[in-house]
């Protein structure tokens, strides 16, 4: 096959390219340059756009042979996920940008692109595996990434290729060092790739006009002000700014946000628990289960439910309660498998009830 | 392969090949003074006779440098450093808009580092920058100018400036003038002392020679204040130790290269005008960008730049060095993204035909058969790229 291999100047991209290459097809490396103005050098281990980063992915192409491009997709990349992710904060959601970076520029704009220009997938460095159009968990259960690609439809997936799926990171970084890619040892990156400070609410406060409103507890009784619902996340319990201890002194969380009357809900941790969620939009690998394992978040969040399919989107009833379920999160379906949890579709959390 | 982009670099002729590789194994300072430097020092003055003699210059106006960059930088700050300090009123600096960004970013970096007013000549939609142009701006702020920077040839469109004609402009006004000929010489006639310039960029990469040795030709009596301090080698200009091998592989290449300029300029021509003509019968709705054939003197006999609407510049060289032709989009790299040319744009293309532009450019060694390889793949390979470009707008 021809394969197009997204690189991003990571190790795990890196290898992905080279054992595509190794499995006999015909790889071209390919630098998704998502920001208009990188930056020269990486800022500390976060991040993947600069400069730097680019230079570290043509190395590595040049070492595995393969020819290497850089494809500029950083107006794409701020219509479709940056200014998605400002939009969903300042409606009081909590996005998940890498999944719909996965959805929209990957496995979407690059995809079809490459295409057309005659390749037959794209091939990346996420830890998921998948086989005969069945995407599953990764060998490696730290580093699966099955989360942020369940968003992805079956068409999309028909042009995927993950190949480090059944592999532990581990593994990867010493295959990395024998096959001379000077990455080996770069560190992960993490946290979110256009945000390289690590500060989301600065970066949000320099997009979002300040909206100020209350901060309201559990009987309705006004605690404290805050200056927009973009700054809170529900499940959040630092930065609340409240001066003064709750009346039973145990600590607040953030439990909703409602961005129309500028109101922020706050309370204590087991109002935090859900019992059922509904969701929008989904899109389904298999037919939609009635019985499945969910994931709510990208790293943890898993609980056994029953899912019910409606003329809104999903209905799903926890068969134990979750905690810090926040609006604009996916939910991830799976069905348990010795191989591999299976995923089965996705969908968009709308709202939770207790 | 078909290498199509000797204006990016040219492979280094055989005889500049042989100079270098024989000079490599000598030892010798051109600055010291027991024998081993004085044979140096002998073939760096000859080479300098030489390059001197090929160009129109006196041999002691050989500034010698690293390449064009170096070149072009000393010749935009030097000349302004040495202007202003003579009169502070001086601080204006013109380049015109489609000068390479060695003259461009050094200009700007004037700006914002040093206190000068950079001003940008507007260049006509063929690329040239038009003396009347000049004329009115000197007329209005001849007496704040330090430099004028107008290049001779452009490197992307390959249109040739009227440089005798802009440094009469300048000079009537009292301005010193630089021009960048680094894609010049070699390629059309050029003679320093005829032109009237004070300064001139050349570089051996881009006519046969090595990378990493070239020269500003600088007047004997325009002033320049060094970028590099040190040993005082080059008129006190350029210090630094000299490159013995690299300066005696550069006076053959430009020897050799200017001697076959009428030679080129005959077969490179012809493959050229075969080249667009065919590629326009393949593709009828592709563009050519800056002169017109019908007037070849004012283009490099070599450059053929084509826009290909519908089309991702970086879609069209991708898809053609799969099939083993190599040119280029010719535009600015940040991270290696393509952005549309600043010369193109200043030319009055919008923005979407300048990001489906490609240049070829043909050398000393192009052949009939880099001619047939284009127009075989260019078909299919546009029709491929114009695919891809729905397909993004699509998606």
């Amino acid at each position: 096959m021809k394969v197009l291999a997204a690189m991003s100047g990571g190790v795990d991209s890196a290898v992905a390219a080279a054992r595509l290459r190794d499995a006999g097809h015909d790889v071209t490396g390919v630098h998704l340059a998502l920001s208009a103005k990188p930056a020269t050098m990486r800022e500390g281990a976060r991040g993947c756009c600069s400069v730097e980063d680019s230079r570290d992915a043509r190395r590595c192409a040049d070492v595995l042979d393969i020819p290497f491009y850089v494809w500029d997709m950083a107006a794409r990349f701020r219509d479709d996920v940056v200014e998605p992710f400002v939009a969903e904060y300042a409606a009081g959601r909590t996005p998940n940008p890498c999944l719909r970076c996965n959805e929209k520029i990957k496995f979407s704009a690059v995809l079809e692109r490459a295409r057309a220009l005659g390749f037959d997938a794209v091939g990346t460095g996420h830890y998921a595996r998948l086989s005969d159009g069945v995407l599953r968990r990764a060998a490696d259960p730290d580093k699966d990434q099955s989360y942020v690609l369940g968003v992805l439809r079956p068409d999309q997936l028909a042009g995927a290729l993950f190949p480090l799926g059944g592999s532990p990171k581990t593994e990867v970084r010493a295959e990395a060092s024998e096959r001379g890619l000077v990455v080996a040892e770069k560190p992960d990156s993490h946290d979110i790739c256009f945000i390289p400070s690590g500060d989301t609410r600065g970066f949000l406060a320099e997009r979002i006009d300040e909206a100020p409103g209350e901060m309201v507890g559990p009987d309705g009784e006004v605690v404290g002000h805050h200056r927009g619902v973009h700054d809170f996340t529900v499940g959040q319990r630092h930065g609340l700014g409240i001066g003064r201890p709750a009346p039973d002194g145990r600590p607040r969380y953030v439990l909703g946000l409602e961005p129309v009357s500028r109101t922020v809900r706050v309370g204590p941790a087991e109002e935090l628990d859900v019992t059922a969620l509904h969701a929008t939009d989904p899109v389904w690998l298999a037919e939609a289960p009635t019985d499945c394992v969910v994931q709510v978040r990208a790293h943890g969040g898993l609980a056994a439910a029953t899912v019910r399919v409606d003329d809104d989107g999903v209905e799903v009833t926890l068969d134990e309660p979750l905690r810090g379920v926040a609006p604009g999160q996916a939910v991830v379906f799976y069905r348990p498998e010795p191989g591999g949890d299976v995923v089965l579709g996705s969908a968009t959390i709308a709202s939770t009830s207790r | 392969m078909t290498y199509l982009d000797h204006a990016a670099t040219t492979p280094m002729l055989p005889e500049a090949a042989a100079t270098l590789t024989e000079a490599l194994g000598r030892v010798g300072n051109a600055s010291s003074l027991h024998s081993a430097g004085r044979r140096a020092r002998r073939a760096i003055e000859e080479s300098r006779e030489t390059i001197a003699q090929a160009v129109g210059a006196l041999p002691s106006e050989v500034v010698l440098a690293t390449g064009g960059t170096e070149a072009d930088n000393l010749a935009l700050k030097g000349l302004y450093w040495a202007r202003r300090t003579a009169d502070p009123r001086r601080t204006r600096v013109v380049v015109s808009a489609a000068e390479h960004h060695a003259v461009l970013d050094a200009g700007e970096w004037l700006a914002e580092h040093e206190g000068a007013v950079l001003d940008v000549l507007a260049v006509d939609a063929e690329g040239r920058a038009d003396p009347a142009a000049l004329k009115a701006l000197l007329d209005d702020h001849g007496h704040e100018v330090a430099v004028v920077s107008v290049m001779w040839a452009n490197n992307e469109v390959g249109t040739v400036n009227d440089v005798a004609a802009l440094a009469e402009v300048a000079h009537a006004h009292g301005v010193p003038i630089h021009t960048d000929a680094v894609q010049a010489v070699g390629a059309v006639p050029v003679d320093f002392a005829a032109s009237g310039v004070d300064a001139l960029s050349l570089t051996g990469h881009k006519l046969g020679g090595p990378v990493g040795v070239g020269a500003l030709l600088l007047r004997r009596d325009t002033p320049c204040t060094p970028l590099l301090h040190g040993g005082g080698q080059e008129r006190d200009v350029r210090s630094g130790t000299l490159d013995v091998p690299g300066t005696m592989s550069l006076a053959t290449a430009v020897r050799a290269a200017v001697a076959d300029v009428d030679r080129r300029t005959t077969t490179l021509t012809a493959l050229r005008d075969d080249l667009v003509a065919r590629v326009m019968a393949e593709v009828p709705d592709a563009r050519l960008n800056g002169v017109p054939l019908d007037r070849p003197g004012e283009r490099l006999p070599g450059n053929a730049h084509l826009s290909f609407p519908g089309c991702e510049g970086d879609s069209l060289l991708m898809l053609l060095d799969a099939r083993g032709i190599e040119c280029s989009t010719g535009s600015a790299c940040t991270a290696g993204v393509a952005r549309p040319s600043h010369v193109l744009l200043a030319m009055g293309l919008d923005e979407d035909l300048a990001r489906g532009s490609l240049r070829f450019s043909l050398g000393h060694n192009s052949t009939a058969a880099d001619v047939d390889a284009v127009v075989e793949a260019i078909g299919p390979v546009v029709e491929r790229a114009r695919r891809a470009g729905d397909a993004l707008a699509r998606s």
